[in-house]
């Protein structure tokens, strides 16, 4: 059992797995949101979870005082999904049966006292946020370790946990990409995320059924490119960034045959059967055609279609470019990974003259 | 007149009603006073919503990440006392934080407290985007929730460095790694060759954002001012500017949102 899980939570499974599971999610938010279901999954998480910390090396990784806040995210993110599709569920069902939002209850827009009614409830997440900060200080030393010193790498050099995201991402894609450019999109993405997303309806009720195409790009960015990254980088990354089970024990020697190919070198030795031109630009104008299709022939394309005719129709010409170029700016790192795994694909563009790798 | 109490007799004193212009908020004037007439308080509306009094509807995250920022806020100004930004003081003076001050949990309160902020900053904004808040009329206001969650992390990530032990200086040299490789603006990066003419290179390791970030080629003790200064004066001085603005704009946006 140990062993299978050893497998399968290496990325080239978990991903597609964890994407299914998402949109199982998703799609049957209904059933997911139901109390019993809710019930049910903690009911199997709680021995689940025991059994997992009854492994040495899983404990080991998860007790590492510095992995501490991510155990807390997961249970609250879990906890708070599903609360939200319960919400959503809830209000969904209403929605069906043409009653309104449940929040929007003459009961629920009553107007009440801030003193005492909110500043009560403030007042109460406070103490309970100040005894569990005063709790966890007490049980969990902040860990202070070896004087720093330059000449001494550790093996891995982790960033902190919030960061692994972006690290992991580093396997797949150069900083210049993973460091620098998609962070600026999920930035830029979030602050444009109002301004293009042109649906009226959903504006403070929980809900999905009213906001599909919002809900499942924002949240598959949420929950798979950022939180499942996270863990990946987290709890299953090794000395040399190299992959471990959970129940691995982390061994400095393991050694990964890996050996990746560019997309030029498949395109001129192995489809071609010649050797690699000398000039940089014709040896790698293959993947800088499909690179500038993919950018800017694939959203046109798009446009044309019924699916882009209707989002054009609906929010404009400039909306509906930005929300492409973010889109498809998203998908690049499951596109790049989903290649790395099939193909051993290194780089579409590899251009090491210029530090532009992609 | 019998059941007159010490507290009523404090009620009426000189002192009590200098400080509290009203009476005990039991009636609507008053509660409307208590509200209205307090710098902390008058943040809120005087009457709102009842579902943006539900734990349900707001989690509660965002208060908590501003109440999370004031804790941070006031341990850090206790730790300062103890630590000098130099890399001959400052591990030491962590060491001598630990050892000369019995039971202390001011460290360890101010480093997992930077975790919980960054936790409720991003639940704060799951929620929002859970319940469609970030729409019209609020649009800019979710835009400044994002420059704030960013700097959130920014303020984890310098203070990351402060202990100066080996985690701090190689989280933040993969962190400054990233940096290097900007597109034009770092030396690593993309399209910096070509910023040359004739033999003078413009992006070099001695100028480019790495550089600026780290005040060097890596994470020395320029690195340490610099990151002190960011994580104690200036990031804290835009986020507390930030917060008022956000602040301000979810009352003249009409308040915690709710179905229109």
């Amino acid at each position: 059992m140990k062993e299978l899980i050893n497998i399968i939570a290496d990325p080239i499974f978990s991903f597609p797995i964890v994407t299914t599971l998402f949109v199982l999610m998703m799609k049957y938010y209904r059933i997911v949101g139901t109390k019993k279901f809710g019930i049910g999954a903690l009911l199997t998480a709680i021995p689940v979870a025991t059994w997992l910390c009854l492994d040495p090396n899983f404990r080991k990784i998860i007790l590492w005082p510095d992995n501490i806040p991510i155990n807390i995210i997961i249970i609250l993110i879990a906890w708070l999904t599903w609360y939200s599709l319960y919400r959503a569920a809830l209000n969904d069902n209403r929605l069906d049966e043409g009653l309104g939002p449940w929040e929007g209850l003459p009961e629920n827009r009553e107007k009440v006292w801030v003193w005492p009614n909110l500043v009560y409830t403030e007042l109460m997440c406070i103490i309970g946020c100040t005894v569990f900060l005063v709790v966890w200080a007490i049980i969990f030393k902040a860990p202070l370790e070896e004087p720093a010193n330059p000449t001494w790498a550790p093996n891995p050099a982790k960033a902190p946990w919030y960061f692994l995201g972006l690290q992991e991402m580093l396997v797949y894609f150069d900083p210049w990409m993973a460091g620098v450019v998609l962070p600026g999109i999920i930035v830029v993405g979030l602050i444009a995320i109002p301004y293009i997303d042109t649906n009226p309806k959903g504006n403070g009720y929980y809900t999905i059924a009213e906001r599909p195409l919002a809900m499942w790009g924002f949240l598959f960015g949420w929950f798979v490119l950022w939180q499942y990254l996270i863990i990946v980088g987290t709890f299953l990354r090794g000395p040399n960034w190299t992959y471990y089970g959970p129940f691995e024990y982390w061994d400095f020697h393991k050694v990964v045959a890996e050996y990746n190919v560019n997309l030029s070198e498949f395109f001129w030795i192995k489809w071609l059967n010649r050797p690699m031109p000398a000039n940089m630009f014709v040896r790698e104008f293959f993947g800088i055609l499909i690179t500038i299709g993919y950018l800017f022939i694939l959203p046109p394309a798009i446009a044309r279609m019924k699916w882009g005719k209707k989002i054009i129709a609906n929010v404009g010409q400039i909306r509906y470019y930005i929300t492409i170029f973010l889109i498809i700016g998203m998908a690049s790192l499951p596109i790049k990974m989903v290649l790395r795994w099939l193909f051993s694909l290194k780089y579409i563009i590899a251009l090491p003259e210029l530090e532009l790798n992609l | 007149m019998s059941k007159r109490g010490v507290a009523d007799y404090i009620r009426e004193t000189q002192v009590w009603k200098s400080i509290f212009r009203h009476g005990p908020p039991t009636n609507a004037r008053n509660r409307a006073a208590v509200v209205a007439g307090n710098v902390f308080l008058h943040l809120h509306p005087i009457k709102l919503k009842k579902s943006g009094v539900q734990l349900g509807y707001t989690w509660c995250m965002g208060g908590l990440s501003f109440f999370v920022f004031l804790a941070l806020t006031v341990t850090g100004l206790l730790l300062m006392f103890y630590y000098r930004p130099t890399a001959e003081y400052a591990y030491n003076d962590i060491i001598a934080l630990k050892e000369h001050v019995p039971l202390g949990i001011m460290r360890e309160i101010h480093r997992w407290g930077a975790h919980a902020m960054v936790i409720t900053v991003w639940l704060h904004m799951f929620r929002v985007f859970m319940t469609g808040s970030y729409k019209p009329p609020r649009e800019f206001n979710w835009g400044v929730g994002v420059i704030l969650l960013v700097l959130t992390l920014l303020l984890s990530f310098t203070g990351y460095l402060l202990p100066w032990d080996q985690l701090a200086i190689w989280a933040i040299t993969v962190g400054a790694n990233m940096a290097k490789a900007t597109p034009f603006l770092g030396h690593g990066g993309p399209g910096a060759a070509l910023a040359q003419i004739g033999d003078f290179v413009m992006v070099s390791d001695k100028n480019d954002v790495r550089f600026q970030l780290l005040a060097g080629r890596f994470v020395g003790e320029p690195a340490l001012l610099r990151f002190y200064i960011l994580h104690c004066v200036f990031i804290p001085l835009v986020v507390a500017t930030l917060i008022a603005v956000h602040f301000w704009r979810i009352r003249k946006d009409g308040g915690i949102s709710a179905p229109l």
